[in-house]
């Protein structure tokens, strides 16, 4: 290592992002800002039924529209595909079966979108409705029909993880608490719909424009359905005008216009309209959770017994990891000694839930928090010096195996007690005004890829030339969170130079080196490293060559000012140009890759593949309420943040994170919700989001926006690039139960759902016995024996005792079960078709297409 | 996008001519004033007009004036506008307030006084688009048989959410129709019919022209409140207009009351008269509330449970009376709060 030691000169200063000019003067390109010429459009006719099976499609009409150039049905795309690889279940366009309102089922291209429509309007589609299920407690009680082929019935997936003898912990337990809560659905919201262009090159090979978080899935589908080489196809992500997890699936628009564009050899665009966002969904799980914990006298806890329940749509997406993640994080905020984990998804006939934000843990964080604070009402405990006490212990592992790196939440907890008076305010505001406390940690970055591999999760390439321009390429996606400005940050670091002077390739499969993209919050720890080893690497090459110019020892050499120096005398050095030159001179063309796989897991049970990352970021929060007790009206009139992120890269960005997060927070805390209506059962079938716009599915606007102090706290974690970890999700976490917790305050009573409306407060506000509002109780789950795996602390290996021999390669995907019991080759494919599933079900029927 | 059918469009220049146009188009014709209603409605195929005839050029329709104790205010005055005019702000603060109120800057400054008067009803059920209503077999309001709301219901139960109709109507506000066989002055509450489709007594080939205002005099205090979730964006989901007129001891001549959104045209409470003949007591208050709140019959096609709304209903009608009485409006809670803090948009 040359580097001579140095202040940092870009890492922690407040910065305008890179991309900052662009966006506020309009020029960014999203997805449907590309035009090309001869290009056409595309549209796709949805499901009005929320489950039936397609007798029969009739395109003929449509195709005699003037200006229609294509029909696509799901026969022309039969290989499914689906994010995970043991949710291998959607198709481009649905094949014999629609599962929601809104399924996509054939798809028009035309001279223009009107003429897309026209069209559209004239395909006629003989369905054959089905018996709907519209909740987890109706997927639980109905096996028949099922939604997907897989699973057990309408359950689409159990899981039953058991850490030391909870039973055991809790019979020695002062005090056992024992709560249910609901958390509604909600979705991303993001500004921009999704849209994509795909077009033939010249040569043949494919490309694909799309406003997505996660071009290299995005790859793999296009490769798998369309049965084309990877090496064909290049994606490319266009700046995502907001992503929030909502654009991290293979969509069936992308692959459709990809085929299209394939048949037609002309380019073909399709930018979804509002309400076809809010079917693409993969938000936010709606999940009935049962806690139970046990408690000393002084409020430490012994022992945590959580079982949830999601609701997760028609679909897989990542519902196999969300599970997991409903329960994977609650031993990273306290000291847990004992913890069981129960977790149970369910097919329903509504637009499949994946991942939003905090992916899986704001459901059951909102359930300890809440709890947390009962406990400390009940103990006479101060909430703040309750969570103060037990909070979990840095560098240790938790009794799931998590690997804990630094923990900044102490100091969190006092900057936001310090700041907003908590000491002597909580408890004494008067009658409907209130403060209430919440924590959090999230991960940085998923342990493990999507699907089994053994290659980095990031790559960075640099290429320098003798005009002293740097260029870094990565497939990192800027999705507004500023993936951008962190790959500039971190090469203008290392480099000495200006982030204004590195140009960026990025989000594009071709040009740069794959990073798994924007999701899970892993882009500034994973892509950070890979940044810095390709920076550095360059820097090693310069300092050879400038060392031997200068006649300096590389490691007297500093990098900085745009100019490499003598670190004894500074006038001696050349200008970063010239650097490049001589090293070019000396080397040969100057570039350099640098890439980077996380550490291996502690957790080697089935199922431990979700939650471990190499840093995990921790944060508190105090909100402060204003309720009407005539009206159930609730005002967050101020909030209090503080969050861990080991080291700000760029505080302005961090800041930022911070406070929107807070925004999408308090939407769920207070309106949205993701809700659907049946309409009376003799009368329809219908089962259908109540509200697919922007106007009556409620999220806040600026006017509710309250004023928000942010703290960040920097405890650096070496397992982050300069010690970084994430801000990007973790923020959003603490708001909705401290929330919750502040309407405690100010009036005495418990929501204990979300969202918390003025009619839930009023109702909490008239039980006067429990002065609560929320789910009465959990239902009856058949769970299965779970798996013991031995805390740490009791003589634990990570491995779990009871588990059967390991039918997939060590430390596999996000979801811990590749090859899942049942799940035969999907009917529709050629493999599938040969053999009949494993159950003897029917032959995959494929619909008559008239045409 | 979604996108609107095809139509054809006409933008005549004068009055007489959009008269004609919209005669010779037989009822088929719809009016575009600032588009802000009917555009989002045609891209839902809600309304799907062969011929639209924009009033934006027929400049009779922007005039203003006072004169035989009225403002006369043109039809196509936009709310923006409405809002930036100081002198209606201390006359007729029932009518700043609403306009003030409606959806969002943007939409204000393309939005009319006419276009808000003649708003579309609204519905959970109805305002979707074409595939959403298809979905659901659609509703009687448009392509449809049965009213979702309440499936036994031979009418339409869509809900009148203007925000300017309920505030002009406790202001006692007259409209002028014009159309090819002359003009009519009308009421404005009868101009509403009780009915979610054919709710305007307006007919086709008629055009709202001006609304007329009588100038106030001493003594003379208004005031409107909007429930609604957010403090933009959202149509009412319960709205109170109130008006009265006070003598020189604080006596109460005169009272209008009127709600909003909770019917498929504004109500003037019957309970406006009991406001009348002694000062506004607290126990009058409390009274007037309880006795208009039962005219609150929400129905669930809004935002908000129906139970809910009902019982803000009472909440709302009290403090729009306490403002009149002239309590501070920011200590009457967090919806008369944010209305109170209403900056008019320059």
């Amino acid at each position: 290592m040359s580097r001579a030691p140095k202040a940092l000169k870009v890492v922690g200063r407040p910065r305008r992002r890179v991309d900052a000019r662009a966006k506020v003067t309009g020029q960014t390109r999203f997805a449907d800002d590309l035009m090309f010429p001869r290009m056409l459009h595309c549209k796709l006719l949805r499901s009005p039924h929320p489950h039936a099976r397609i007798r029969c499609i009739d395109v003929r009409a449509a195709l005699a529209v003037s200006g229609v150039k294509l029909v696509l049905t799901g026969a022309d795309m039969p290989i499914p595909y689906g994010i995970l690889p043991v949710s291998q279940d959607e198709h481009a366009l649905c094949l014999s079966r629609v599962r929601f309102v809104g399924d996509p089922v054939a798809a028009v291209v035309a001279v223009d979108e009107i003429t897309a429509l026209e069209a559209l309007d004239r395909i006629q589609v003989d369905y054959e409705p089905l018996r709907t299920i519209a909740d987890p407690l109706e997927a639980l009680a109905t096996p028949n029909p099922r939604i997907q082929p897989y699973g057990d019935g309408n359950v689409h997936k159990k899981v039953a993880l058991e850490f030391g003898d909870v039973d055991a912990a809790m019979a020695g337990a002062d005090h056992v608490f024992e709560d249910v809560f609901f958390y509604q659905g909600n979705t991303h919201l993001a500004i921009e719909q999704h849209a994509a262009v795909a077009a033939v090159d010249p040569d043949g090979k494919l490309t694909l424009w799309s406003s997505t978080q996660t071009p290299h899935y995005v790859h793999r589908a296009l490769a798998r359905v369309l049965e084309i080489p990877a090496a064909h196809i290049r994606v490319i992500a266009t700046p995502n005008g907001g992503g929030f997890g909502g654009k991290s699936d293979p969509f069936n628009h992308e692959i459709v216009v990809a085929k299209a564009a394939r048949v037609l050899g002309r380019p073909v665009k399709i930018c979804l309209n509002r309400e076809e966002v809010f079917y693409c969904h993969r938000g936010r799980h709606p999940v009935t959770m049962k806690l139970k914990t046990g408690v000393k006298n002084d409020g430490s806890i012994v022992a945590m017994d959580l079982q949830t329940l999601l609701d997760g749509g028609a679909y897989g997406s990542y519902g196999v990891a969300s599970t997991f993640y409903t329960g994977a994080l609650q031993t990273v905020t306290y000291q847990v000694p004992r913890y069981r984990f129960r977790g149970c998804r369910t097919f329903t006939n509504k637009p499949p839930c994946g991942p939003k934000r905090g992916h899986g843990t704001p459901q059951p964080r909102f359930a300890q928090e809440i709890q947390l604070d009962k406990i400390a009402a009940a103990l006479q405990l101060d909430p703040a010096d309750l969570r103060q006490s037990q909070i979990a212990k840095p560098h240790s592992l938790t009794a799931n195996y998590m690997r804990l790196g630094t923990i900044g939440l102490s100091e969190c907890i006092d900057r936001v007690v310090e700041g907003s008076g908590w000491k002597t305010r909580y408890g004494k505001l008067p009658w409907g005004r209130g403060i209430g406390i919440a924590c959090s940690s999230y991960l940085c970055g998923a342990g493990l890829p999507i699907y089994w591999n053994t290659l980095p999760h990031s790559g960075v390439q640099l290429q320098l030339d003798r005009s002293g321009r740097v260029t870094a390429f990565c497939g990192a996606t800027e999705i507004g969170q500023g993936s951008d400005d962190v790959l500039a940050n971190l090469v203008a670091e290392v480099l000495g130079i200006d982030p204004f002077d590195i140009r960026l390739v990025t989000g594009d499969t071709d040009l740069g080196p794959v990073d798994l993209g924007s999701y899970s919050s892993r882009v500034t720890l994973m892509m950070g490293h890979a940044a810095i080893q390709a920076a550095e690497r360059a820097r090693e090459l310069i300092a050879q060559a400038v060392s031997a110019k200068l006649e300096v020892p590389p490691a007297r050499l500093v990098f900085g000012e745009r100019r490499v120096f003598d670190a004894q005398d500074p006038a001696r050095g050349v200008t970063f140009a010239e650097a490049v030159q001589v090293g070019e001179a000396m080397h040969g063309t100057l570039g350099t890759t640098g890439s980077y796989r996380p550490p291996e897991s502690a957790a080697k049970y089935k199922g431990g593949g979700v939650g471990p990352s190499p840093a995990y970021s921790y944060s508190a929060c105090v909100v402060e309420v204003n309720v009407q007790p005539e009206t159930g009206w609730v005002d967050v009139e101020k909030v209090w943040i503080a969050h861990d992120i080991g080291r700000a890269l760029n505080p302005v960005l961090a800041r930022g994170q911070v406070e929107g997060s807070i925004y999408m927070a308090l939407g769920e805390a207070l309106m949205e919700e993701m809700d659907y209506r049946r309409l009376p059962k003799h009368l329809s079938s219908a089962l259908v989001h109540k509200y697919p716009s922007m106007l009556e599915y409620k999220s806040p606007t600026t006017l509710e926006m309250p004023e928000v102090i942010t703290y960040l706290v920097e405890d650096p974690d070496e397992a982050g690039p300069y010690g970084a970890k994430e801000v990007g999700q973790g923020p959003l976490l603490p708001v909705m139960p401290a929330v919750a917790n502040a309407l405690y305050d100010a009036v005495g009573i418990r929501v204990d759902e979300i969202p918390i409306t003025p009619e839930k407060v009023l109702r909490a506000l008239a039980d006067r016995e429990a002065h609560r509002c929320g789910p009465k109780n959990f239902p009856r789950i058949d769970w299965p024996e779970p798996l013991r795996v031995p805390p740490p602390w009791e003589g634990g290996d990570g491995k779990a005792e009871n588990e059967g021999p390991r039918r997939r390669r060590e430390g596999a995907i996000v979801a811990p079960d590749v090859v899942q019991p049942g799940l035969a080759p999907h009917p529709s494919t050629p493999e599938g078709r040969r053999e009949k599933s494993a159950e003897g079900s029917p032959a995959p029927e494929f619909p008559e297409v008239l045409r | 996008m979604m996108r609107c059918h095809r139509f054809h469009y006409e933008s005549p220049r004068t009055l007489r001519e959009a008269c004609a146009r919209l005669s010779d188009a037989g009822g088929e014709a719809m009016l575009l004033a600032g588009g802000t209603d009917l555009v989002p409605n045609m891209k839902r195929r809600q309304q799907v007009p062969p011929t639209v005839i924009s009033l934006r050029r027929v400049r009779e329709l922007r005039d203003a004036d006072v004169s035989d104790g009225m403002v006369r205010i043109g039809a196509m005055t936009t709310l923006a506008s409405l809002t930036t005019d100081p002198l209606l702000r201390e006359r007729h603060p029932a009518l700043f307030k609403a306009a003030a109120q409606v959806a969002t800057p943007h939409l204000r400054n393309m939005g009319t006084l006419g276009g808000n008067l003649c708003l579309d009803t609204r519905c959970n059920y109805y305002d979707q688009n074409y595939e959403w209503r298809k979905a659901i077999d659609f509703c009687m309001k448009k392509d449809g048989e049965v009213c979702w709301v309440a499936p036994g219901s031979p009418r339409c139960w869509a809900v009148s959410s203007t925000d300017t109709a309920p505030a002009l109507m406790a202001l006692g506000a007259q409209v002028e129709l014009a159309g090819i066989h002359g003009e009519r002055r009308l009421g404005l509450s009868e101009l509403f019919r009780d009915d979610g489709i054919e709710y305007l007594s307006k007919k086709r080939e008629e055009i709202l022209t001006r609304v007329l205002l009588p100038v106030p005099v001493p003594g003379e205090v208004s005031t409107y409140w909007k429930l609604r979730r957010r403090g933009a964006f959202d149509f009412p989901v319960l709205s109170v207009a109130a008006w009265i007129r006070r003598d020189g001891q604080g006596i109460v001549e005169a009272a209008r009351l009127v709600l909003g959104s909770v019917a498929s045209r504004p109500l003037l409470s019957p309970a406006s008269s009991r406001l009348v003949g002694s000062p506004l007591s607290e126990e009058i208050i409390q009274a007037v509330a309880e006795e208009a709140s039962s005219l609150a019959k929400p129905l669930d096609n809004t935002d908000f449970s129906l139970g809910w709304r009902k019982k803000s209903a009472r909440h709302l009608i009290q403090g729009a009376l306490r403002e009149l009485r002239g309590d501070d409006p920011r200590s009457l809670g967090p919806i008369a709060r944010r209305a109170a803090e209403l900056v008019p948009v320059f």
